[in-house]
């Protein structure tokens, strides 16, 4: 059976309650949970024989500015045996900005995190060390949210004292 | 998380916030010490920061610093067109740009469905891995300077220079080279620059075994490195090591063979593996690769066909500049792409190359627009700097710089 078809299938047989969205645009596997079950899910993409996605790529975020649920966490991780990459969705509102932290399931994820932390201020649950990764600590603002200024602010940086 | 980091933070923090930094320690006996390296090292390959803890000579923890070169690229990427960025990608790892420029058109290209004609994608694979071989000399040169073998450096750098100079040929840049275009490269490689490469290759591996030489059957070389630094093939899968890297600790996970962009699939070359995946198998993979990058850029040369070397698509692809000052067509494509870009369809992509430092990725997202919705850069150095603590932990003092450079971080692409 074609991976695609079997990581789907999988996710649905585990998990029967909850409603994925998959999509397969340019033959990448996108995979949409709700943000509640995103260590499970992770866990279990780890954990079962047949799939070992033992590597995450790269974690990130996306703003979409005017949307209901306004940030979007994008996971992409990689199984080294089956040569596979998939994608996975979850959306965090700014209302309620925190999903759980997957540095227990990969701990390439803690500086990814990190740096998602940094740029668009979502909270990693449970995340051991969830400090900026580039903007100095007492930074007010997230840059790579998009009513961040591309000029940058004026003053939120201060230069060090003499 | 090593438990020694939990401890070590709320001290290490308040010293960062503090404008004074020394930390007093109330035990007369106490022994542990705070020592900050960096930004401003000579070892630590541009402006990293480590914050070590040490017991005597030992390192008891250690916790990187990023951030000093940080420039906001993938902000930047969201406020200007596809082709604009091109440029920037230079600046990411600055030791081998070619393949960044590489990495970044693929990645356009995926998105907006289209695909460069065979000569440009042969004339890509040259360039990717000409930048290999310019990347881990400067690597190895400066991988042995850190453990006092200077002369290496020099050595590799002669060599190095004479890639440059195939690149000052090719696009008339010898560092910032922008040479890609959105399907397809800037100008054709002119017989002059294939003349050189192939020169260059032919000498390069006798100067490589000269440099290999001078180290390679030294003892103080080796035993600085030799089992320095080691960590497992199931914790370098798990903390996101790629490249040479992740190769030394026995992973055969190369980008090129796995998924095979561009030709690669065409040519014959070996992935080299160690499985010691300590300083000293770091080091002789990338010995390795640089052989095999030679076999690939001679098969390359060998194989690359005749045409065109710009794709035939107005709407996305820019036209030549000749013929942008003498045909009306041209003019009307240019402006239209200059001024609203080229509008891929809606979606998003996730595109890896092998670049020098490992994978680099480039995640898209576009909504139909000149400019891409988002961009994010995986880039290798920023990965790899992260397994640094769990390989310093443990280590001596002096090994701190022998592990560092043998990780090879580019600080450009690990601060984007």
């Amino acid at each position: 059976m074609d991976l695609k078809e079997l990581v789907v299938q999988k996710l649905k047989e585990h998990f029967p309650d909850t409603n994925f969205e998959s999509t397969n645009y340019r033959d990448e596997l996108t995979i949409k949970f709700p943000k509640e079950i995103v260590v499970d899910v992770c866990s279990f993409l780890k954990s079962d024989p047949d799939l070992e996605f033992n590597f995450c790529e790269d974690i990130t975020a996306i703003d979409w500015a005017k949307r209901k649920d306004r940030f979007t966490v994008v996971y992409q991780i990689y199984s080294i045996n089956n040569n596979f990459r998939l994608r996975l969705k979850a959306d965090v509102d700014e209302s309620d900005c925190k999903i759980d932290s997957v540095t227990s399931v990969w701990k390439a994820a803690n500086w990814q995190e990190r740096e998602a932390y940094d740029m668009y201020g979502i909270k990693f649950n449970n995340h051991p060390d969830l400090r900026r990764m580039y903007m100095p600590e007492d930074f007010e603002y997230y840059p790579l949210r998009k009513d961040f200024p591309l000029m940058g602010i004026p003053g939120s940086i201060p230069l060090p004292k003499k | 998380m090593d438990p020694d980091l939990k401890e070590i933070h709320p001290k290490i923090i308040q010293a960062l916030l503090d404008t004074e930094t020394d930390i007093t320690i109330d035990d007369a006996l106490e022994n542990e010490m705070i020592l900050n390296m960096g930004p401003q090292h000579p070892a630590t390959h541009g402006v990293l920061r480590l914050v070590l803890r040490l017991d005597g000579e030992t390192v008891i923890a250690c916790v990187p610093d990023l951030g000093y070169l940080h420039r906001g690229y993938e902000k930047l990427a969201e406020n200007m067109s596809y082709y604009e960025f091109i440029p920037h990608t230079d600046r990411l790892d600055y030791i081998s740009p070619m393949a960044n420029n590489v990495g970044w058109v693929l990645a356009v290209e995926k998105l907006a469905g289209i695909e460069a004609p065979p000569r440009a994608q042969y004339i890509r694979m040259m360039i990717a891995e000409l930048a290999r071989i310019t990347s881990h000399l400067v690597a190895i040169g400066s991988f042995a300077m850190d453990v006092g073998a200077l002369t290496v450096f020099l050595w590799t750098l002669r060599e190095r220079e004479k890639v440059l100079d195939i690149w000052d040929i090719l696009c008339g840049a010898r560092f910032t080279n922008s040479y890609t275009r959105i399907g397809g490269v800037a100008n054709d490689a002119q017989p002059e620059a294939l003349a050189k490469t192939k020169w260059f290759i032919d000498q390069f591996e006798d100067n490589l075994a000269e440099c290999e030489k001078l180290i390679n059957t030294n003892r103080i070389f080796i035993e600085r490195v030799d089992g320095v630094g080691v960590i497992s093939k199931e914790e370098a899968i798990d903390l996101g090591f790629t490249g040479p890297n992740i190769r030394a600790s026995g992973v055969p996970y190369d980008l090129r063979k796995v998924q095979s962009y561009l030709k690669y699939k065409d040519l014959d070359f070996d992935v080299p593996v160690y499985t010691e995946g300590d300083c000293l198998a770091r080091y002789f993979v990338r010995l390795d690769e640089m052989r095999e990058s030679t076999k690939i850029v001679r098969q390359v040369l060998d194989k690359m066909p005749q045409g065109e070397v710009l794709l035939n698509q107005p709407k996305k692809v820019l036209p030549h500049k000749t013929e942008v000052y003498t045909k009306m067509e041209e003019l009307i494509h240019d402006f239209m792409i200059v001024n609203f870009g080229i509008n891929p369809p809606e979606g998003e992509i996730y595109h890896a190359i092998e670049g020098s430092k490992g994978e680099l990725g480039f995640y898209l997202v576009s909504k139909g627009e000149g400019h891409p919705w988002k961009c994010k850069i995986r880039s290798p150095s920023f990965n790899n700097i992260q397994v640094l603590p769990r390989l310093l932990v443990g280590q001596m003092i002096s090994d701190v710089v022998a592990i560092i450079g043998s990780i090879d971080p580019i600080m450009g692409e690990a601060d984007k």
